[in-house]
């Protein structure tokens, strides 16, 4: 039903465009860009073919409506070596700022689902490709951190090419960083559902995106640890059908389910039912924080 | 040339030692310093990976656990080794003796040197980047000291797969970055050719992680690097682990992760 792309490497830019009609990269058919936003759903009508989202507009489609409190918006990304790739590491954190309209590659914030509060982190593909620098890493283990002491569950949903180059040895480090918190989050009992959308790469994918207790996946989406392009340059290998998608991981073990994007809001409630311990939500206080903020429309890139 | 271009050039040939074919790889180490390595076998899943070793082996009066990335250094042993990139039951062995490690309270002394995990459709199939993420959570929250040291190269996850400890020693001229710099320069400009800018951009040496508040202790080497003299570089080495082992082991355990926990949480910190 989901159908799977062949080849896999040109996508759509990291946000759906706005034109009344766009080609959709699943099935090279037209769509009415008013029918795919009307849903709020971004799946192809026609194949099937699930577009990348922002994360507000993920939020705002997984999310309580008006549940959403974002914290750490202020966090902006050092540049601890100086880096320069073609232009200065703080141009690319000016551009991805510009192009999204926050500080950062992931959005975060106090939540809830059918009612029951939670931590709810979602990586931006439009920022930098999703990439974690220190800031990046910062956010998440902030979002882990307050799960655990608050004692309710957390959601991330990831999007993203792996560690951020450019901050080097530190971007490394946040694999440690996120992984250690995730071990103190388990530790204390507290559930943890990620979510894999389309891509899932890298360091990303090797630390806190495959430690959830439970790992869902969007069809079709690219998971993995290294990407295809290196792995046929290292071995010749000829990669079968399908590699690294969602489906093929599930066939491998790796996920737990692979769920359309429509279905997705009921699957969430049904594991928030089965996981989460009532007495939980009793005691559950939103902590006043002075930069946060109500919902914003999603931005567009 | 520039100035620019003269520490580029600089930080290329620490990239060239690191990676010596001369180099002593960590099976050198182990027996110049431990007495009595057991090494251990199998992941008990799948099968045995020859990139990463290990086994309890003795260090003066205790028994420590030794977990390590080998190279190899004839072509038949390079291809037995798989040139020190692990496959997912390489990182499922290494868990195998940290928890072992835990339960028999001996601590853990990992040796890195690796250019990064194998890139392999196999590897993906059997969850390369799970078995990774495995690992940081398990040496993350293992109940004895880990002293890790850097031997050579150490690349990218797949050298932070086992490389999760309470103190980072690396040798005078190994290396430690994200990405290696072939694979950074592909990834920022998709162009091998510009592997010696992104070593440089990358700030990957020994002497730059001390420096940025990230390595603990830089070991010396003998003079043109450790290839000159084994028995000078293992003596050196030795006598840094012993060293950071007993501080280690004088800190309570509930402190010890703590203070392990604290040691990664504040890479990056804002507040």
């Amino acid at each position: 039903m989901y159908r799977v792309l062949a080849g896999r490497s040109p996508r759509a830019g990291p946000g759906p465009p706005d034109r009344a009609v766009l080609s959709c990269p699943g099935c090279d058919r037209s769509l009415e860009t008013e029918r795919l936003r009307a849903a709020a759903l971004w799946v192809c009508y026609r194949c099937g073919y699930h577009f990348r989202l922002r994360p507000l507009e993920r939020m705002a489609l997984l999310a309580d409506a008006g549940s959403l409190l974002e914290r750490d918006r202020d966090l902006v990304a050092p540049d601890p070596l100086g880096f320069i790739d073609s232009v200065p590491y703080a141009s690319r954190i000016e551009e991805g700022r510009a192009r999204c309209g926050s500080n950062e590659a992931v959005i975060w914030g106090d939540a809830a689902i059918g009612g029951e509060p939670l931590v709810f982190a979602c990586l931006d593909f439009a920022f930098m490709g999703g990439s974690m620098g220190t800031a990046t890493g910062e956010m998440i283990t902030n979002a882990i951190e307050a799960a655990t002491r608050r004692r309710v569950p957390l959601l991330i949903v990831t999007a993203s090419g792996g560690a951020r180059m450019q901050e080097g040895i530190f971007s490394l480090m946040q694999m440690a960083k996120t992984a250690a918190a995730l071990g103190r989050l388990g530790a204390a009992g507290i559930p943890y559902v990620s979510l894999l959308t389309d891509p899932t790469m890298g360091g990303v994918t090797a630390s806190f995106a495959s430690l959830a207790d439970v790992i869902l996946a969007e069809p079709g989406a690219m998971i993995g640890f290294a990407g295809a392009r290196v792995i046929q340059q290292a071995t010749y290998e000829t990669l079968p059908e399908g590699f690294q998608t969602a489906e093929f991981l599930w066939q491998h073990g790796m996920i737990d389910l692979v769920v359309p994007r429509p279905e997705l809001p009921a699957v969430l409630r049904q594991l928030l039912d089965l996981y989460v311990k009532n007495e939980a939500a009793k005691d559950f206080e939103l902590e006043p924080q002075a930069n946060a903020s109500a919902p914003t429309p999603a931005v567009r890139g | 040339m520039t100035d620019n271009g003269s520490i580029a050039a600089a930080t290329w040939e620490q990239v060239e030692l690191a990676r010596h074919p001369d180099r002593p790889y960590a099976l050198d180490y182990i027996h110049a310093i431990f007495g009595n390595f057991f090494e251990l076998h199998g992941d008990r899943l799948f099968g045995d990976d020859h990139a990463i070793i290990g086994g309890p082996a003795a260090l003066d009066h205790r028994t420590v656990m030794v977990i390590a990335q080998q190279k190899g250094r004839t072509t038949a042993e390079r291809a037995m080794r798989n040139f020190g990139m692990a496959n997912p039951e390489g990182y499922r062995k290494a868990l195998r003796l940290i928890r072992q490690a835990e339960r028999f309270q001996f601590p853990v002394i990992a040796f890195v040197d690796t250019s990064g995990a194998f890139p392999g459709a196999g590897a993906e199939e059997r969850g390369i980047a799970w078995a990774i993420a495995e690992n940081l959570v398990a040496l993350a929250q293992a109940r004895v000291p880990i002293v890790t040291m850097v031997l050579g190269e150490g690349g990218s996850g797949g050298a932070l797969g086992i490389g999760v400890g309470d103190r980072l020693l690396m040798m005078e001229h190994s290396i430690y970055s994200v990405a290696m710099p072939e694979a950074c320069a592909s990834i920022l400009w998709r162009d091998i050719a510009r592997k010696v800018e992104a070593a440089q951009a990358l700030k990957l040496t020994a002497a730059d992680l001390k420096r940025m508040g990230l390595a603990d202790e830089i070991v010396p080497e003998p003079s043109g690097g450790a290839h000159n003299d084994y028995g000078m570089a293992a003596d050196a080495a030795g006598a840094a682990l012993r060293r950071h082992l007993a501080t280690l082991e004088a800190v309570a355990v509930d402190r010890l992760l703590e203070e392990r926990y604290q040691r990664y949480r504040r890479i990056g910190a804002t507040s």
